[in-house]
C-alpha cells in the first residue's frame, strides 16, 4: 500500500494553547481523516472532508491518511499533537468500538490526556452506507460534530480507589462454600456468615443427588471441613449481618454472632446434654419428621462439631431456669453467660448466597393445606430417604411408619400457577421427583410411583437420561396432567386428577403423596437485600446486574450473586455460580487499586436543590440524597439517565454536556457549505 | 437525480450498547440507506433529554430518532422505560407547539438487527418526506416559538 505524504491543511490559529483543553485562548483541534484504503475513500471524498474542516472553528491542523490505525497514520497525529500544541484531537475513521483505545493510547504518548481525543464514526456510519455526493456533506457533519464535542472536553483521569483484601460470603451452602474455598485459596480472607448453627445448606439435607445418585453428605461433608479448616476462611455460624454500609472495594460491615452457649473447643459431640436436657422441639433439619431437645446439633456431620443452646426453646437462661446440660457436661463446655459477639470488619467484596426455602405446603388449598397427614414436602422425603434421617432410610410414611405401597409425586406444585400460586418453574422439580421415584422403587421393590406432570424439562447434562431412566420402570407411572384434590379417607390418601394425555379421569387411593413444592427465596432475603442495597425481583429472588452479560453480579457495584438465592438451580449450578461469583470477587481483591472510567455524572453543588429526584433514577444507587446531591464516581456507572432527569441542569455528564450535546446538534444540522465558507 | 425531492434533516441518537451497535452492524453489512441522519453517540437512551430534541428542531431539524435496547436489555437495566415515558411526555408538548409528534421516533434496535436499523432509517426519510418541511413557526421564527433552553451545562 502506497503511503503517500499526508496533505496536511492548516489554519493559524491562536498562537498559544495548552493541551489542557479548556484553555482561554480558544481550542485547538486536530482533525485527522481516515481512508481506510477504499472503505471510507471509495464513497467519501476525503480531501474534501480535510479541506471543509480545516476552515472549522476551532481547528488548527487536519490531515488525511491511507490507513490511520497504522503506525505511520498514529505517527501522523502524534507528530501534530505535538507540533501543533493541539489541544483536541478528532479521527474521522471507523466506528470508536474498533480503535479508540488504539487512538486514545496514542494521543497519551504524545502527551495529550486521551480523553480529548474521540472518534468521529465515518465509515460504519456513513461511507459503508451511503453512495452519491451525500455521502461527502455527512462526513463533514459528523466531523463537525465531533469537534464541538472535543472543543468541550476536559482532560479526566481514571477514578483510583484503595480496597480491603478480605470479602464476605453471606450464606454457608454449597454455593456460598464454594464461593468461600475458591476466594480464600487465590489467596485472600473470607468471612463466611450462616446463620443457622452449622454450614452446608439445604445439601445437608439431600439423601442422594441426581443425575449420579452419589449420596450427598459424602460430597458435601469434606467440602465444609475443608472450609472449616482453611486458615483464610474464618466460620462465622449462627450470625447474621446486622449492617452494611460503604461502597465497592470498601464495604463496612457488622455482623452479630448469636451465643451458642457451648464452647465448640471444648464440645466433644458426646450428646450428654441433650439426653438431659427435659425439651423435645420439632428438629428443623428434618423439617418436623424427628424431634430435637433445646440442645442441640442439627445432624452428626455439623460445621463446626459442636452443640448448640437454642434460647428460644430452652426453659430458661435468665434467670437460669433448669440447666440440666451443665451438670452433666464433663467436658465443661456449657457457658450460660455467654455473651452475644459484635464483629466489625471491612471487605472489598460480598457474596450473597442465602438459598431457598420450599413454598409452604400450607398455601395449598388443593392438596389440603398441609392439613393432611402423609401429604410431605420434597426435603420431607429427603430426610425419610437419608440413612441418617428420621426412618433410618426406610421408607415410612409419617402418620404410622407405614411402609406407604403407593406414592403419588405431584410436580409443580406452586410452580407453573400464575393465578394461584408462583408463575415461575422451578426447574429442579422434575429431576428430584424422578429422583425421589427411583429412590422409592430401590427402597420398597412392590411399591408402585405416580407422577403428575405437566411436562417433564430435563435440560441439564445426562439429566435427559436419568428421567427416562424413571420412566422405564414399571412400576413408575409418568401421568401426564394436574391434580385436582387431594383428600383422607380412611388411612388412605386419594389422589384425584386427569391424565390429559388419553382424557381419562384419574384415582389414586395412595398411602402418601410427595408434592414437588416450588422453590422460594429463604425467609428474610428481602430484609438482607435492603440493607445490602440490591434488588430482588417479582418473585423475590436476587436480581442480577443483566440478565444476560452480568449474571452473577448484583447491579450494586462489588456485590455478587451466587446459588438458589438467585433464582431456582441445582447443585452442579449453584456450585457454578458460587465459583465465578468468587472469580468476580478476586477480580476486585486482587487489583493493585480498583479504577473506573471518569466519565461518570457529577453534581453542580451550585445549582442542585436537593430535590433527590435524581436519587430513584439511578439503577444502581450511586446518588445520596442532601442539602446537594452527591454521586458516588464509583458506582456511577454513567448512563446519564440522572442528568436528563435533573430539573434544575445540577446533574451533568463529564465530558457529555448538555452544552456539548447542544453544540453537537447545531453542527450537525449546519449547512455545511455554510461552515465550510466561514 | 430526485433534486426536487425535500430531503429532511435529522438528527439520530443512539445509545451505544444497542441501536449504535446495531447501526454500525447495518454498516458492516453494507445495508444501504439514505444520509439524512447523523448521529450522536449516547450511552443509553435514557440519557436523552427533551431539551436536546428541542435544539434540534430549533436548529432546522425536520425529524428526531432515538434508538434504544429493547425492554429488558438496557445495558443500564431501565433507562429505556425512562425514555420511553419522556418521549411519550415530549410528544404532546410538540403537538402543543404546532409540530407533529411523528417527528421524533423512538424505536429499539439490536446490536443485532442492522437490517432493522437501516430499514427504520429508509422508513423514517420516507415519512418525513410525506410530512413535508416543517410549517411550524418555529422555522421561521426559532427564539419567539420554541422555548428557549431553560439550563446551560458546561
Ligand atoms: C427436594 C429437593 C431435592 C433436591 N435434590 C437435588 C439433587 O438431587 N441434585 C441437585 O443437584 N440438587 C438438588 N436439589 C437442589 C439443591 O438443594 C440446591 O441446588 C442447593 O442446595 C442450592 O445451594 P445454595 O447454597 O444456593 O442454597 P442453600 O442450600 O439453600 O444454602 C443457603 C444457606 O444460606 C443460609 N442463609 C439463608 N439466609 C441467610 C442469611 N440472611 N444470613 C446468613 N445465612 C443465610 C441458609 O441457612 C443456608 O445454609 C434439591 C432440592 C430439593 C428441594
Ligand atoms: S435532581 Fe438535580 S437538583 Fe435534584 S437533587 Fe439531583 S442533582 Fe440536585
Ligand atoms: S449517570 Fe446513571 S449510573 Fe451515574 S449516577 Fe446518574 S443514574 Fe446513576
Ligand atoms: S443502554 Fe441502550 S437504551 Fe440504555
Amino acid at each position: 500500500m502506497s503511503h503517500e505524504p499526508p496533505p496536511a491543511n492548516r489554519n493559524p490559529g491562536p498562537e498559544a494553547g495548552h493541551r489542557s483543553g479548556v484553555t482561554g485562548r480558544g481550542p485547538r483541534i486536530g482533525v485527522f481523516v481516515c481512508h481506510c484504503g477504499k472503505n471510507i475513500a471509495a464513497t467519501v471524498n476525503v480531501e474534501q472532508v480535510v479541506e471543509a474542516i480545516s476552515h472549522y472553528p476551532g481547528v488548527v491542523y487536519a490531515a488525511r491518511h491511507e490507513y490511520m490505525c497504522s503506525d505511520p497514520g498514529q505517527d501522523l497525529i502524534k507528530k501534530a499533537i505535538g507540533e501543533h500544541r493541539l489541544t483536541g484531537v478528532v479521527v474521522a475513521a471507523c466506528s470508536p468500538s474498533m480503535h479508540e483505545t488504539t487512538f486514545r493510547r496514542a494521543a497519551e504518548e504524545a502527551g495529550l490526556n486521551p480523553y480529548l481525543l474521540e472518534i468521529a464514526n465515518i465509515r460504519e456510519g456513513c461511507s459503508w452506507v451511503h453512495e452519491g455526493p451525500e455521502t461527502t456533506d455527512k462526513a463533514i457533519r459528523i466531523a463537525r460534530a465531533m469537534v464541538e464535542k472535543v472543543k468541550g472536553n476536559h482532560p479526566l483521569s481514571p477514578i483510583e480507589v484503595g480496597h480491603a483484601a478480605k470479602c464476605l460470603v453471606i450464606g454457608g451452602g454449597i454455593s456460598g462454600i464454594q464461593a468461600a474455598l475458591d476466594i480464600a485459596d487465590a489467596g485472600f480472607e473470607v468471612l463466611l456468615v450462616e446463620r443457622t448453627p452449622s454450614i452446608g445448606g439445604r445439601m445437608a439435607q439431600l439423601s442422594e443427588t441426581f443425575p449420579t445418585l452419589d449420596c450427598s453428605q459424602c460430597i458435601l461433608t469434606p467440602k465444609m471441613v475443608e472450609a472449616s479448616r482453611h486458615p483464610r476462611i474464618r466460620l462465622l455460624t449462627y450470625s447474621e449481618v446486622a449492617e452494611v454500609t460503604g461502597y465497592l472495594g470498601n464495604y463496612h460491615v457488622v455482623i452479630r454472632k448469636k451465643p451458642t452457649y457451648v464452647d465448640p473447643d471444648k464440645c466433644n459431640l458426646c450428646g450428654d446434654c441433650a439426653t438431659a436436657c427435659p425439651i423435645r422441639v420439632p428438629s428443623e433439619f428434618d423439617r418436623g419428621l424427628s424431634e430435637r431437645a433445646a440442645i442441640y446439633v442439627p445432624f452428626p456431620q455439623a460445621v463446626p462439631s459442636s452443640y448448640t443452646l437454642d434460647e428460644a426453646s430452652c426453659l430458661g437462661l435468665n434467670p437460669l431456669r433448669c440447666s440440666e446440660c451443665a451438670k452433666v457436661c464433663t467436658a465443661g463446655a456449657i457457658d450460660y453467660d455467654m455473651p452475644e459477639e459484635r464483629i466489625e470488619e471491612d471487605v472489598g467484596a460480598i457474596v450473597v448466597a442465602t438459598g431457598y426455602d420450599l413454598y409452604e405446603k400450607e398455601r395449598m388449598a388443593e392438596y389440603g393445606y398441609g392439613t393432611v397427614p402423609d401429604v410431605i414436602d420434597g426435603l420431607e422425603f429427603e430426610r425419610i430417604l437419608s440413612a441418617g434421617g428420621p426412618t433410618k432410610g426406610e421408607v415410612r410414611r409419617p402418620s404410622d411408619g407405614k411402609v406407604p405401597k403407593e406414592v403419588v409425586f405431584i410436580q409443580c406444585s406452586g410452580s407453573r400457577d400464575p393465578e394461584l400460586h408462583k408463575s415461575y418453574c422451578s426447574k429442579i422439580c422434575c429431576m428430584y421427583t424422578a429422583k425421589h421415584a427411583l429412590l422409592y422403587r430401590h427402597n420398597v421393590h412392590d411399591g408402585k410411583a405416580y407422577v403428575f406432570y405437566i411436562d417433564i424439562r430435563a435440560g441439564g447434562k445426562d439429566y435427559e437420561e436419568f428421567v427416562v431412566r424413571a420412566m422405564e420402570d414399571e412400576r413408575i407411572l409418568y401421568l401426564r396432567g394436574k391434580v385436582a384434590k387431594v383428600f383422607r379417607d380412611g388411612d388412605k390418601v386419594v389422589v384425584w386428577g386427569v391424565d390429559t394425555l388419553t382424557g381419562k379421569r384419574v384415582e389414586v387411593a395412595a398411602d402418601l403423596v410427595v408434592l414437588a413444592q416450588a422453590m422460594v427465596p429463604s425467609a428474610g432475603t428481602g430484609e438482607l437485600a435492603r440493607k445490602l442495597r440490591i434488588a430482588c425481583g417479582g418473585e423475590g429472588f436476587l436480581k442480577e446486574a443483566h440478565p444476560k452479560l452480568r449474571p452473577l453480579e448484583a447491579l450494586t457495584a462489588g456485590i455478587f450473586l451466587a446459588g438458589a438465592a438467585h433464582g431456582p438451580k441445582d447443585i452442579p449450578e449453584a456450585v457454578a455460580q458460587g465459583s465465578g461469583a468468587a472469580a468476580k470477587a478476586i477480580a476486585i481483591l486482587s487489583a493493585p487499586v480498583l479504577t473506573h472510567s471518569p466519565e461518570v455524572a457529577e453534581v453542580n453543588e451550585d445549582l442542585c436543590s436537593g430535590c433527590a429526584i435524581c436519587v430513584p433514577q439511578c439503577p444502581y444507587g450511586a446518588i445520596t440524597p442532601g442539602d446537594v446531591a452527591h454521586v458516588n464516581e464509583l458506582l456511577c456507572e454513567g448512563c446519564g439517565t440522572c442528568v436528563a432527569a435533573c430539573p434544575s441542569g445540577a446533574m451533568t455528564m463529564r465530558n457529555h454536556t448538555d452544552l456539548q450535546v447542544e453544540r453537537m446538534i447545531r453542527a450537525a444540522l449546519a449547512e455545511a457549505v455554510e461552515v465550510a465558507g466561514g | 437525480m430526485a433534486e426536487a425531492q425535500f430531503e429532511p434533516r435529522i438528527v439520530a441518537f443512539l445509545c451505544r450498547w444497542c441501536a449504535g451497535a446495531g447501526a454500525d452492524l447495518a454498516g458492516t453489512s453494507r445495508l444501504r440507506y439514505p444520509p439524512n441522519a447523523v448521529a450522536i453517540r449516547v450511552n443509553c437512551s435514557g440519557r436523552v433529554e427533551p431539551q436536546w430534541v428541542m435544539e434540534a428542531f430549533r436548529s432546522g431539524a425536520d425529524g428526531v430518532f432515538i434508538g434504544g435496547c429493547h425492554p429488558g436489555d438496557c445495558h443500564y437495566v431501565s433507562g429505556n422505560y425512562k425514555a420511553r415515558r419522556r418521549v411519550h411526555l415530549l410528544k404532546r408538548m410538540l403537538s402543543e407547539l404546532g409540530i407533529e409528534p411523528e417527528r421524533v421516533r423512538l424505536e429499539w434496535v439490536s446490536a443485532t438487527e442492522g437490517a432493522k436499523f437501516a430499514r427504520l432509517m429508509h422508513e423514517f426519510v420516507e415519512e418525513l418526506r410525506a410530512l413535508g418541511p416543517r410549517t411550524d413557526p418555529g422555522e421561521a421564527a426559532p427564539s419567539a416559538a420554541l422555548p428557549a433552553p431553560s439550563r446551560r451545562k458546561g
